[in-house]
């Protein structure tokens, strides 16, 4: 049996292959093709991508409505998920288990098919081909809406309720307790939340497709068109980029990257 | 409370019940608080102490009944509406504010009358926020009570629990508020600290003349600190009084038993000023019925040691146990122990004698539910109690057992034990006995000592003659006095208990 003995170390290997393969080499391959052009059939380190994407109109312009599209989308999120959240999380129903799960449903439920239903819904009542923008928004917030519940609803559950009951008793009203102290400790979960919406928001552009028939084009749907349509890898690899950059000085702004022992208690926020 | 001149009462519980889920957390309880004073709640995890507190913080409304504020109904007044401040268990001092915003959480929204003279000479008032001055001086000079100056700046989490302590009471007493409400606010510190704790709390309270209401279920705090006492067990009072009348006069036998170190006897009063445990006959000092079922307790601290032989008490050092000031050595007389606390050593196996003053006798009455026995577990598998041998269901005492041929129980587990002299507490419901005529056919035998008729049934006390024991039971046959009888039980009726999982 000896020799069957794994060490903790070597129970890393699969992870570690799987790293290598799937996430390590495409990255340096996204590095390589952003920084380089081809050239009568010569591939060469150019730093043309980069200046090409913030010269043109066209590419920033989609820069902006891919932000317009997820700032909206994340803040009708925010609305909509947090009163949700707060009384599902605060009520002494003792089944609330199962009350998220119906909010949490529609997860489960086959993304395309989800949005399919929604485009027909759109069609019936006479929204699809008049309001895109409108559109595109409906479905973003209805595709990420429980993945901005879940992350509110764990933190406002966690809350411990003597901090609200210590705020009451020193003459804080109930506006007073929530402003001061309910909302401030749940802002984990909030920014949690908007991390998780806000990214994809920003880059699903099957959503943008299906609901606002090909007129509203965000990142996402660009970086698809450099790579399949205009068979241009090295655009298409740039725009990644950058939209990682993006999305790493959104967490760094927002505290993602703290230690999470003193995010979930809000300490994070001095 | 005699330094107290005035008696008025701060907060008068009425009545009060709260049910929570169908269980009665705190039932039918009256009491009140006078002004001023340290009063404390005291009882076990589960009485209701923790409860009662937070109905008069208004965290929880009550099912039924009246809190009056002096005098004012408050039962269903908001937290944020009463003159009361907490000092949570958990100290609850908000993470995302530093020391200095969270002691001046409370003054940022209080709002007081201010005087003002208008043009024409006249005088009105306005009720308007403190400036922030006013709400600097006020949370330094409430820093400086719990002896934190310079913290201010100070996050929550790099400050010890003692330091957390300190801040969640200046925190509470900033506010003025008319009563200070303490949830068990020592209980996460340690043995020393808890000591410190204790008296600064004490000369607080002495300083700021504000009344506390502090919940514990720890008795020595309890003593140590409180002006009065409210024993609670099962959601009901149990006693209310001073430490020195608590610990001197307990109500019942949870109260002796939870305040201090205490030997509780089962005794039967034999005579005037006369009491019988232990196989003895004690003066004492209290005056019950004759032939009452009565609670004896006798303070370790009040059996004196003698030389066997004039001891009233005779027994055997069992244990002993340096407690620092005192030893405490255990004795077995006949089969009860006796706790003993002397400033002198015994070595185990001693004979030793023992000796009570009446007034160290302190009896009380007995609710008087069950026979309660110590027992134990013979070879055949039935049970010896007090005069007799009774058959018995030995698996009892092991949830999920069985007997094999041997008469080895097997317990759920598969385990085999030899029950044989196994110490076990034996309790037998008073409608469980019954009486005959023919001296074979029970487990004990006995004169019938006692028959109190109780309105549909009469009362019987059954005492043997060898040590004299009591079997009491209901039953609607009349016989006579001194009918000599034996003791008969189902053996379904005999409920066993080991005796090492009972404490």
């Amino acid at each position: 049996m000896q020799s069957l003995h794994f060490s903790r170390k070597q129970l890393c290997i699969p992870y570690a292959l799987f790293l290598l393969l799937f996430v390590i080499i495409p990255m340096l391959l996204i590095l390589f093709y952003a920084f380089t052009e081809t050239v009568d059939g010569t591939i060469r380190f150019s730093f043309a991508n980069f200046i090409g994407f913030f010269t043109s109109t066209a590419k920033l312009s989609t820069l902006l409505m891919s932000f317009t599209v997820a700032i909206i989308s994340t803040a009708a999120c925010l609305l909509i998920a947090y009163p949700v959240a707060y009384i599902l999380a605060r009520s002494k129903f003792r089944r609330k288990n199962v009350l998220l799960m119906i909010f949490i449903l529609p997860m489960w439920i086959n993304f395309v098919l989800r949005i399919t239903a929604l485009r027909e819904l759109l069609d019936l009542i006479g929204l699809l081909g008049s309001q895109n923008y409108l559109n595109t928004i409906i479905g973003m917030v209805y595709d990420f809406l429980p993945f901005m519940i879940l992350p509110l609803y764990t933190t406002l559950e966690k809350l411990d309720e003597s901090y609200l009951e210590a705020a009451a008793d020193l003459g804080g009203s109930k506006f007073t307790v929530f402003t001061k102290v309910t909302f401030p400790l749940s802002l984990p979960g909030v920014i949690s939340g908007v991390t998780m919406v806000f990214m994809p928001s920003m880059t699903n552009y099957v959503v943008s497709d299906t609901l606002s028939n090909f007129n509203i084009t965000i990142l996402g749907k660009l970086i698809d068109q450099y790579f399949t349509a205009y068979d241009n890898w090295h655009m298409g690899s740039m725009i990644s980029i950058i939209l990682l950059v993006i999305i790493f000085l959104t967490m760094l702004a927002t505290g993602g990257f703290k230690d999470g022992d003193r995010e979930a208690r809000g300490a994070n926020l001095w | 409370m005699a330094q107290l001149k005035k008696e008025e009462k701060i907060i008068e519980i009425v009545n009060v019940s709260k049910i929570f889920d169908e269980t009665a957390a705190v039932q039918d309880m009256s009491f009140y608080v006078r002004k001023g004073e340290f009063i404390t709640f005291l009882g076990p995890s589960g009485c209701g102490k923790t409860t009662t507190l937070r109905m008069i913080a208004g965290f929880d409304i009550p099912t039924s009944g009246k809190i009056l504020l002096s005098g004012k109904d408050i039962t269903n007044l908001p937290p944020n509406k009463r003159p009361v401040n907490t000092v949570f268990q958990r100290y609850a001092l908000f993470p995302h504010y530093n020391i200095y915003d969270n002691i001046a959480f409370g003054l940022k929204l209080k709002k007081v009358p201010v005087t003002y003279r208008n043009d024409a000479g006249e005088t009105y008032t306005k009720m308007q926020k403190l400036t922030r001055k006013e709400i600097d001086e006020k949370v330094r000079a409430a820093l400086a009570v719990v002896d934190l100056e310079g913290f201010e700046k100070r996050s929550v989490s790099t400050l010890s629990g003692g330091q957390q302590q300190r801040v969640a009471i200046a925190r509470a007493i900033v506010n003025e508020p008319e009563i200070l409400l303490l949830d068990e606010p020592l209980g996460a510190l340690d043995l020393k600290m808890r000591k410190e704790m204790q008296l600064e709390l004490k000369e607080m309270h002495r300083k700021l003349g504000i009344t506390f209401i502090y919940v514990t279920h720890d008795q020595e705090e309890a003593l140590t600190m409180s002006d009065t006492i409210v024993v609670m067990k099962d959601g009901r009072i149990q006693q209310i009084g001073t430490p020195t009348s608590i610990y001197n006069e307990p109500a019942n036998a949870f109260v002796a038993d939870f305040i201090g170190e205490s030997n509780i006897f089962s005794g039967t009063m034999v005579g005037k000023r006369s009491v019988r445990f232990c196989n003895h006959n004690f003066e004492c000092v209290d005056d019950f019925e004759k032939n009452e079922k009565v609670d004896v307790v006798v303070r370790p601290e009040d059996v004196v040691m003698t030389a066997p032989e004039e001891g009233m008490l005779k027994g055997k050092v069992i244990n002993v146990v340096f407690k620092g000031v005192h030893y405490e050595i255990t004795a077995q007389v006949g089969r009860s122990e006796m706790v003993i606390q002397n400033t002198q050593s015994r070595s185990v196996g001693d004979v030793i004698g023992m000796n009570i003053a009446p007034d160290a006798i302190h009896i009380m009455k007995k609710e008087f539910a069950a026979n309660i026995y110590d027992g134990y577990i013979t070879k055949k598998n039935t049970v010896v109690f007090g005069d007799g041998e009774f058959d018995c269901d030995v698996t009892t005492l092991y949830p999920g057992s069985h007997l094999d041929e041997e008469g080895y129980l097997i317990t759920a587990a598969g385990e085999k034990i030899d029950l044989t002299d196994t110490d076990v507490i034996v309790e037998v419901g008073l409608e469980d006995i019954e009486i005959s005529d023919n001296a074979d056919e029970g487990g004990a035998r006995g004169h019938i000592v006692q028959l109190i008729y109780k309105g549909d049934h009469y009362q019987y006390i059954v005492r043997t003659e060898e040590n004299e024991e009591d079997y009491v039971f209901d039953s609607p046959d009349l016989w006579n006095e001194n009918d000599y009888v034996s003791v008969k039980i189902k053996p379904e009726n005999i409920r066993l208990r080991l005796k090492q999982e009972v404490k």
